[in-house]
């Protein structure tokens, strides 16, 4: 592996982000921008109700209607689409694009019109009569686990999707279990803990919603299709299989894309419908995903309950873990919903060494709509229930929360460090990034602040939480898409450079810091570099943005690529100055020989030489365009602390974050502009899990936060501004240094704000709040009611 | 021919006498769109509850996804594509690129009008001034701190060019 330090020039500095010009003026051009002469338009209709089975459906009327150009209901589809493919290797229900015969989540599609414009498709879609034969509905997955009152797919009984996924000490790797070390840990244990926990459902609410265009060109047996997804390569691969065609007959695109959190990872049913309708009509076709479609046609996250036990001694050692998970996945599997609650299972060990852990998951269908990945995507919940034990046990102790995490820390000599459930750890040093953000928010003067105001009457509290989470994902090994990335990087003719990366941002800015690599690791200037991203025609191969990867991998394919370039753009310079390739340096533009700054070509001068290479220096090829793929060894292991103070109001419960301290410990940095940026929107996440998201249903199934009315989204006026610190504990994982930062700030803040809302309540009693921190909740135990 | 569910309307657009064809269900949103190319107000709810689909008409915000066309014969519409001259940004894109106000950029446009309403209106606003006028416009990148300090920002920079 090459391990060229990169010289710390743009690299490292806050450089103004090469996207925003064309944001700021509204001039990016998103997949609803699109438009292709003779477009129709598709509507879903969909199931308006949890669970049932289609009797009959009447589309004669829709079909009448004028500007309609066909309907095609689920076994129409289903004679275009097999059943819609899964990334992960757990067995799953066949998944129909449009539902054939049953319906088993409100929202489930049942027929696709295809119309002039969307006010007609959606007017014939209301006149599309469904006559359904009404089945019982469950939403509790713990009442779903006893296959009451219903079993949503025959073939898995007891609703189990994932019947037992075992993890930790004592498991072998064909999954025999041996519990010794766990029992004799709590044979030990001088206090346990032992909380039930929920980690609820959210919505990832990407800001532009989902949509496709895609268009079949029948002369010429091709297929292009435009989508706001976070991996066009991805998409290309499962729209190509489904319709029967060849990876170089398809193009993906991914236009700008306003947001995806992990929502625009999976290839949905109307990524499919479109494209198999386009085929077979001959025409394009474009369907734009409104609001309330959103809430129950784009995946959820998070919702896993889990069982926590923690054994430890009164000194606060902690002597084991058993987490007993219980993931409600909804009605189907998508894309990874098998695999995400399983980074849960994963991280079990946290930030500490914790001798014996059990973890089970156990994964639950239910009438809901399918989850899977969002921002943190199993890891958020993995840091919430530890973390949450962590403070119970302090609270147990009457020991601080830091020095009950403090005693347990995997410590800096330790590292790579293997846990109980098989993560290794690359890097990290715990203690570091705890003393840091104590010191940074004054974790003592914030004590003495906080009991000042409780002496005059006043809720307020205070929490902490670590966290170390799993990013930068590959490597292959761990991902059925593949866990490498690519990157080419090209010198052009005029000594200017176009580079294509795989990893297809969505407000990520790529381009900027893939950029400011480049012109330190070439010596010029960011102007000269542009990079190309999102449409597979451009960009030959490539994975996708996801689990905090871009940089990590992305960023060291194009540097490795840019590397194999230099070398080879060397070897021509040398030609030139009649000098050895050892002794040029690459700075300002120029390439000179090292000691001799007067004897010097200018890069465009050794470029346009490549290019016309006379005499051709012996052994080289003309042309400077080199590709790489980079497949890392391993994941990287990001850390850090965040500290939050909140104060409850008394008459109405209302919690107002006060203040939110976070430490980050995401290695090396390209651009801390951007990383901060990423930080913000984390951790303004992770807080809004806390205090005010939670996706509701109905006990019939009927999903209660179905708009922006209903399901909150954090505000501007919501929280303070927040402190961030960092420190650097690089990995050796890549030769960036870089771990990936994009999910970090969810993973600290949700547990920390609930337990400064514990401690601000603590004089009530309690000593866990299930999220989300409702005011009523809140108020309900202030008031002595049940919480 | 009269036709109820049509209308010519004009308008004045980013400073331009125009005039458009348009049905009576639509909103100015998918006019602009339609027959402008204008996309920098674009739907994200549909409801009124995002912000992302803000113009200026006679100079207060609105919704573009509820504001019929119909009602903006004889109005002044801005829209964030009016803002800046020729390459000089406006003093409020400036300030939230200065600031990086935005992450993927859906939601800046309808920002940047709505604090173009509230400089007009309070010159020197207040943090509560900045909220309230804020709080109708969500951003899921959650780039809010950094909002919050553009339009302190695009305060200062237009009070200059004053
Ligand atoms: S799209 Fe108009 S307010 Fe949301
Ligand atoms: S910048 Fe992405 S939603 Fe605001």
């Amino acid at each position: 592996m090459t391990t060229t330090p990169i010289l710390p020039k743009l690299v490292g500095q806050r450089v103004k982000r090469r996207e925003d010009p064309r944001l700021i003026q509204g001039r990016a051009t998103y997949v609803d921008d699109v438009t292709l002469p003779g477009m129709q338009h598709l509507f879903f209709k969909r199931s308006d109700i949890a669970h049932g089975r289609i009797r009959r459906i009447d589309a004669s009327a829709a079909q009448a209607m004028e500007g309609v150009e066909a309907v095609f209901t689920g076994a129409e589809i289903a004679e275009l689409l097999g059943p819609m493919p899964i990334g992960t290797p757990y067995s799953s229900p066949a998944h129909r694009a449009v539902a054939v015969d049953v319906v088993r989540y409100v929202g489930d599609p049942v027929a696709v019109v295809v119309a002039r414009d969307r006010y007609v498709a959606r007017d014939a879609a209301d006149a599309i009569v469904v006559d359904y034969e009404p089945l019982p509905a469950v939403v509790d997955p713990e009442l779903a686990m006893k296959g009451q009152p219903t079993v949503i797919h025959p073939e898995f009984p007891n609703n189990l999707a994932v019947a037992l996924v075992p993890s930790g000490t004592g498991v072998d790797a064909a999954g025999k279990v041996d519990d010794s070390a766990i029992d004799k840990a709590f044979a030990a244990a001088e206090v346990v803990i032992s909380q039930r926990m929920v980690n609820q459902r959210l919505a990832p609410c990407a800001i532009e919603p989902r949509g496709v265009v895609a268009h079949y060109e029948l002369g010429k047996g091709s297929m292009t299709i435009w989508s706001s997804t976070q991996n066009p390569h991805i998409l290309r691969t499962f729209i190509a299989a489904l319709n029967g065609l060849g990876q170089d007959q398809v193009r993906a695109i991914a236009p700008e894309v306003g947001g995806g959190f992990g929502s625009k990872i999976n290839i949905y049913a109307e990524d499919y419908v479109a494209s198999a309708i386009s085929k077979r009509l001959g025409v394009p076709v474009k369907w734009i995903e409104d609001r309330s479609e959103a809430f129950v046609a784009t995946t959820h996250g998070r919702d896993i309950l889990g069982y926590v036990d923690l054994a430890a001694k009164r000194d606060g050692t902690v002597l084991g873990l058993k987490l007993r998970l219980i993931a409600d996945v909804g009605a189907y599997n998508m894309l990874l919903t098998a695999a995400i609650p399983t980074l849960t299972l994963l991280m079990a060990n946290a930030t500490y060494r914790i001798p014996a852990v059990r973890a089970t998951l156990t994964e639950v269908f239910t009438n809901k709509t399918p989850t899977d990945a969002y921002r943190g995507a199993g890891r958020p919940e993995a840091t919430y229930f530890v973390e949450r034990a962590m403070d119970m046990l302090a609270q147990e102790l009457k020991m601080d929360p830091a020095d009950v995490r403090r005693r347990n820390f995997i410590q800096p000599h330790e590292f790579p460090f293997t846990t109980q459930t098989g993560a290794v750890y690359d890097s990290g040093d715990y203690e570091k990034a705890l003393n840091t953000a104590l010191e940074a928010a004054g974790w003592d003067r914030l004590k003495a602040e906080r009991d000042a105001a409780r002496a005059q009457g006043r809720l307020v509290g205070l929490g902490l939480s670590m966290y170390v989470e799993v990013c930068g994902l590959g490597p292959s090994s761990s991902l059925p898409t593949g866990g490498w990335e690519h990157g080419q990087v090209t010198i052009e003719r005029d000594g200017r450079i176009s580079a294509t990366t795989g990893a297809s941002p969505h407000g990520q800015g790529n381009e900027t810091t893939f950029a400011q690599m480049l012109a330190d690791q070439f010596g010029v200037p960011i102007e000269h570099v542009t990079i190309h991203h999102g449409d597979t025609a451009v960009v030959k191969q490539g994975v996708g943005t996801f689990g905090s990867r871009s940089q990590a991998v992305g960023g060291t394919a194009l540097h490795m690529a840019g590397g194999k370039v230099k070398t080879k753009m060397a070897r021509f310079a040398a030609a030139l100055l009649e000098a050895h390739e050892a002794d040029l340096v690459f700075e300002n533009g120029r390439i000179a020989v090292k000691g001799a700054p007067a004897s010097a070509k200018s890069f465009a001068e050794v470029a346009a030489f490549a290019y016309v290479p006379v005499p051709l220096p012996e052994g080289l090829e003309p042309g400077l365009s080199e590709e790489a793929f980079f497949e890392p060894a391993n994941n990287t292991y990001p850390f850090g602390c965040h500290i939050s103070m909140i104060e409850i109001d008394r008459d109405t419960g209302e919690p107002t974050l006060l203040k939110l301290v976070a430490v980050d410990d995401a290695g090396n940095l390209i651009n801390p502009l951007i990383v901060e940026g990423q930080i913000h929107g984390g951790l303004a996440q992770g807080i809004g899990q806390a205090l005010v998201e939670e996706v509701v249903y109905g006990e019939d199934g009927q999903l209660l936060t179905g708009s922006f009315m209903d399901y909150a989204l954090p505000r501007a006026t919501d929280f303070p501004r927040f402190e961030l610190h960092g420190c650097v504990t690089p990995t050796p994982v890549n030769p960036l240094g870089a771990k990936g930062v994009g999910e970090a700030g969810t993973l600290g803040s949700t547990p920390c704000v609930v337990a400064a809302a514990v401690d601000a309540l603590s004089g009530f009693g309690v000593r866990h709040i299930d999220l989300m921190l409702r005011p009523e909740k809140l108020w309900r135990i202030i008031h002595g009611g049940q919480a | 021919m009269s036709d109820a569910t049509r209308r010519t309307i004009a308008f004045t657009l980013n400073g331009r006498r125009v005039t458009a064809d348009v049905k009576t269900h639509e909103t100015i949103l998918e006019v602009l769109q339609r027959d402008f190319g204008l996309f920098g107000a674009r739907e994200s709810c549909g409801q009124g509850l995002c912000g992302c689909c803000t113009l200026l008409v006679d100079g207060t915000a609105v919704s573009g996804c509820l504001y019929l066309a119909a009602f903006a014969a004889g109005a002044e519409l801005v829209t964030v594509e009016g803002l800046a001259r020729g390459d000089e940004l406006h003093p409020i894109q400036r300030a939230f690129v200065e600031k990086s106000g935005f992450q993927c950029g859906f939601c800046t446009p309808g920002f940047i009008l709505m604090t173009a309403e509230l400089l007009s209106r309070h010159p020197r606003p207040t943090n509560e001034e900045i909220r309230h006028y804020l709080s109708g416009n969500l951003c899921r990148c959650a780039a809010y701190p950094d909002i919050i300090e553009a339009v302190k920002r695009a305060a200062e920079l237009q009070a200059d060019r004053t």
